[in-house]
């Protein structure tokens, strides 16, 4: 296989949401063929640079699956299954981009509030954010507001993302914002907030820069933190 | 003995079934091997100390949690160990409610902890370029309070097909801390409605407040237990195969108080669980039985429930998807493996997707509210008001709840096909055929009469515009204006004196 073959197959296999092998896909046939990963070390074992397959290869591939969610073709969960092939191969090539001296679009830090344990609204946003590109940092859930602003500080995150379900514990996300008056890290970093009680009125009462209603919405508010 | 002589009797099905006797086998099979091979993660420390004592396989990860597998012995011993039959009391014993796993008699109630009140007003809307005008109902969502629950309770009180009552609001009022909440939703329920009270607890510092505000009402602590006027509802999994450190501990602190409680999931199918039948169901009997094993490790025999709530994600946001007729399969295959283990089941029908009454609520709730309970649950909640995937509560729906349900518990009784009905059709047939008019209009009148043959629907229009959500509103106001049957002055006066934290302003006596 040519390299802008191998190129395309990666892209292909972005869209059937395939991370390896033994991944099904969405065609019939294409179990046991290799899927993202191996294709992804193929390409570098044959000296294709770690941004060529990012940029032609996985993003386009990632703006397929975009533009067939669009349209009605694809679902949420082809979206997510994109995203995990993505953040499969971002594994394997970081080291790559690192020594090239390539940075990841942002770094964020995410958590479901103390006293939380609702996840699954975070957890796609995560994978959303991982499939575009982000370096994603998962707190996990029922995560202490001093925990949250450690990560941040630590991992020098440029966004913060905050999740939560219940109305019972929607004021730890201001106490997590509180918490960094501590630490004077909050003008480095953009704080996001999301859950189903959340509204941009009460995102805005606490001093968070930005409300994401769903997943789309925390990708856009990530790429306007970032300026992209 | 008929237990029931003096409760809610529900209706009596002859439950039908989507699962044959081998594919029940084969999905407790599976659940074994889950809970076998894979386990549950836990993250309560009391929890899997107890079970390694009783013989389970319980590995140390390094995140404050274990992985606990469970040996079928032990889970078919303590299945066993559940009793069949469970007793709900109420403050007015001929609203007790008797679940038998054995008899598929199936009972409604309402549901959830919604965090909006949904208010209706009529509005005259004229058109734009003509005479003609029209009433529409125009809501408001209000965050829900102390007050709309106990509105919410009057109104469950007065609706005839309603046989148990579990909060409906989530109570926001920002004078009512948290360790305060359970006396309040707990005493604003029972204050209002005489049926049989359910709800979750939010801090399990409250339990032995609102066991005291039952042992009140009840009249001792004894008499409690024998006539459970409240229970619990503990949702110890989180989906896949966790159990949760703050419910868990909660459940094993109601269990050791001899009260009963709801032992339940509520996995979605395509996100916390397979959205294919066979995964959803085996991952959720799973994650019930090993709920169950534990609260028979920590008290052998304990009155629990078979606590079902499978749900079906939507693919477009993966938010829940209750109108889905997937939902319905999860549900009735849930109800056959309660009644194989005998234990009573706890289930779920009724919820709309739909933001407001309408067209699209119940085409959603129709499905579930007809077709679940024929399989025989014993207790379906969730089937009440319930809108937007269980985030709104809306009373005027819960009128229009109430008479569908009224339709389907109808539909459910069992067939009236005997000798004597037959002899009966046989002298009716022949009178009639000797008549000039050929009409069996008399042989209805007794029929109409005794309930055996239902009237039209409720809140029909002559007109031909369909007026229903607006009638439903109005019935709702007539009920509301039937003063509410409060506990004695004495026993609400004793229940301020001994409980500190409840709000004066659902005192109806102070
Ligand atoms: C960082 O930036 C961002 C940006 C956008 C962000 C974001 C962050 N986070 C989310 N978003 C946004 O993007 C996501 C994707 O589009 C969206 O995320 P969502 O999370 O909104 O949406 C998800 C994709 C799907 N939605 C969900 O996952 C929530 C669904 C419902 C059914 C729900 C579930 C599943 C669960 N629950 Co819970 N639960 C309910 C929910 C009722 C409902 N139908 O909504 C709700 C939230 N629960 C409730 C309750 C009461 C509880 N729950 C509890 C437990 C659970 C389960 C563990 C069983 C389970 C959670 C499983 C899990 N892994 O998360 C208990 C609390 C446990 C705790 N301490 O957290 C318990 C207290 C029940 C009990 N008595 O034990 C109610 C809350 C009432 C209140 N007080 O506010 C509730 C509304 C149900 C109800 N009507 O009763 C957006 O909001």
């Amino acid at each position: 296989m040519k390299g802008d073959e191998l190129l395309q197959e990666i892209e292909l296999n972005v869209v059937q949401g395939r991370r390896n092998s033994s991944d099904e896909g969405l065609d019939e046939d294409l179990s046991g063929t290799p899927g993202v990963t191996e294709l992804v070390e193929d390409a570098l074992n044959r000296g294709i640079g770690a941004k060529g397959i990012l940029v032609d290869a996985i993003s386009s591939g990632m703006t397929e699956v975009g533009e067939r969610y669009e349209k009605g073709m694809y679902f949420l969960p082809d979206m997510l299954a994109a995203a995990e092939t993505v953040e499969a191969a971002m594994e394997i090539l970081e080291p790559y981009l690192l020594k090239a001296g390539i940075e990841s679009r942002g770094k964020i830090v995410l958590a479901t509030v103390k006293g939380d344990l609702h996840d699954i609204g975070k957890n796609i946003v995560g994978l959303m954010l991982k499939g575009t590109g982000y370096s994603v940092i998962d707190l996990g859930n029922n995560v202490d507001p001093d925990d949250i602003v450690s990560a941040v500080v630590e991992n020098e995150a440029n966004m913060l993302g905050l999740s939560a379900l219940l109305t019972t514990t929607m004021h730890q996300m201001s106490e997590t914002i509180e918490a960094f008056s501590g630490v004077g890290f909050r003008d480095k970093v953009k704080v996001m907030v999301g859950g189903a009680p959340i509204s941009s009125e009460f995102a805005e009462e606490i001093g968070a820069d930005g409300y994401g209603k769903d997943a789309f919405e925390a990708l856009k508010l990530a790429d306007d933190f970032t300026d992209i | 003995m008929n237990d029931n002589a003096n409760g809610r009797e529900g209706v009596l099905v002859d439950p039908i079934g989507r699962l044959g006797e081998s594919q029940l086998e084969l999905i407790h099979e599976t659940s074994l091997k889950i809970l076998e091979r894979v386990g549950i993660i836990c993250y309560s420390d009391e929890a899997s100390s107890l079970l390694k004592d009783a013989g389970c396989e319980v590995v140390e990860r390094d995140d404050d949690a274990s992985v606990v597998r469970f040996p079928r012995g032990l889970i078919e011993r303590c299945i066993e160990l559940a009793p069949s039959t469970v007793l709900l009391g109420a403050r007015d014993p001929e609203n007790s409610l008797v679940l038998r796993a054995e008899e598929p008699r199936v009972r409604f109630g309402s549901g959830s902890e919604a965090n909006v009140y949904l208010e209706m007003e009529p509005s005259k809307f004229k058109q734009e370029d003509g005479e003609a005008s029209i009433e529409y109902p125009v809501y408001r969502r209000l965050r829900g309070n102390v007050e709309l629950l106990c509105e919410a309770a009057h109104l469950c009180q007065q609706l005839e097909n309603l046989d148990f009552f579990i909060r409906t609001v989530n109570i926001q009022d920002s004078d009512i801390d948290e360790m305060d909440k359970d006396a309040n939703k707990f005493f604003a329920s029972l204050n209002n409605t005489s049926k049989h009270v359910m709800a979750g607890l939010t801090c399990l510092e409250s339990l032995d407040k609102v066991i005291r505000i039952g042992e009140i009402i009840a009249g001792g602590e004894k008499e409690l237990r024998e006539n459970p006027v409240l229970s619990f509802i503990t949702c110890i999994a989180k989906s896949p195969l966790q159990f949760v450190e703050d419910t868990t501990g909660k459940m094993m602190e109601i269990v050791r108080r001899g009260m009963p409680v709801v032992i339940s999931s509520s996995p979605q199918g395509g996100s916390t669980a397979p959205i294919q039948e066979t995964g959803m169901v085996s991952q959720i009997n799973a994650e019930i039985i090993a709920g169950i094993t534990l609260s028979q490790v920590v008290k052998p025999g304990a009155p629990v429930l078979y606590g079902s709530v499978p749900v079906r994600a939507r693919m477009d946001d993966l938010n829940d998807l209750y109108g889905a007729p997937e939902f319905c399969w999860y549900n009735i295959d849930c109800i056959q493996m309660a009644r194989r283990y005998g234990i009573p089941c706890y289930s779920t029908a009724g919820v709309g997707d739909a933001k407001v009454p309408g067209v699209q609520a119940t085409v959603e709730k129709l499905i579930s509210h007809a077709v679940i309970p024929m399989a025989g649950a014993q207790y379906v909640h969730y089937a009440f008001g319930l809108l937007e995937k269980t985030n709104v509560f809306s009373p005027d729906q819960a009128v229009l709840d109430d008479a569908q349900i009224g339709i389907v518990k109808h539909m459910l009784k069992a067939p009236d096909v005997n000798g004597e009905a037959a002899e009966a059709t046989l002298s009716m047939i022949e009178e009639v055929m000797g008549t000039s008019h050929k009409l069996y209009a008399r042989y209805t009148r007794k029929s109409m009469r005794n309930g055996t043959v239902f009237p039209p629907y409720q809140f029909e229009t002559k007109e031909s515009e369909d007026r229903s959500v607006l009638e439903a509103h109005r019935r709702r106001l007539e009920l509301m204006e039937v003063p509410p049957r409060y506990l004695s002055r004495p026993v609400v006066e004793r229940i301020y004196k001994e409980i500190a934290g409840l709000v004066d302003r659902i005192n109806p006596y102070s």
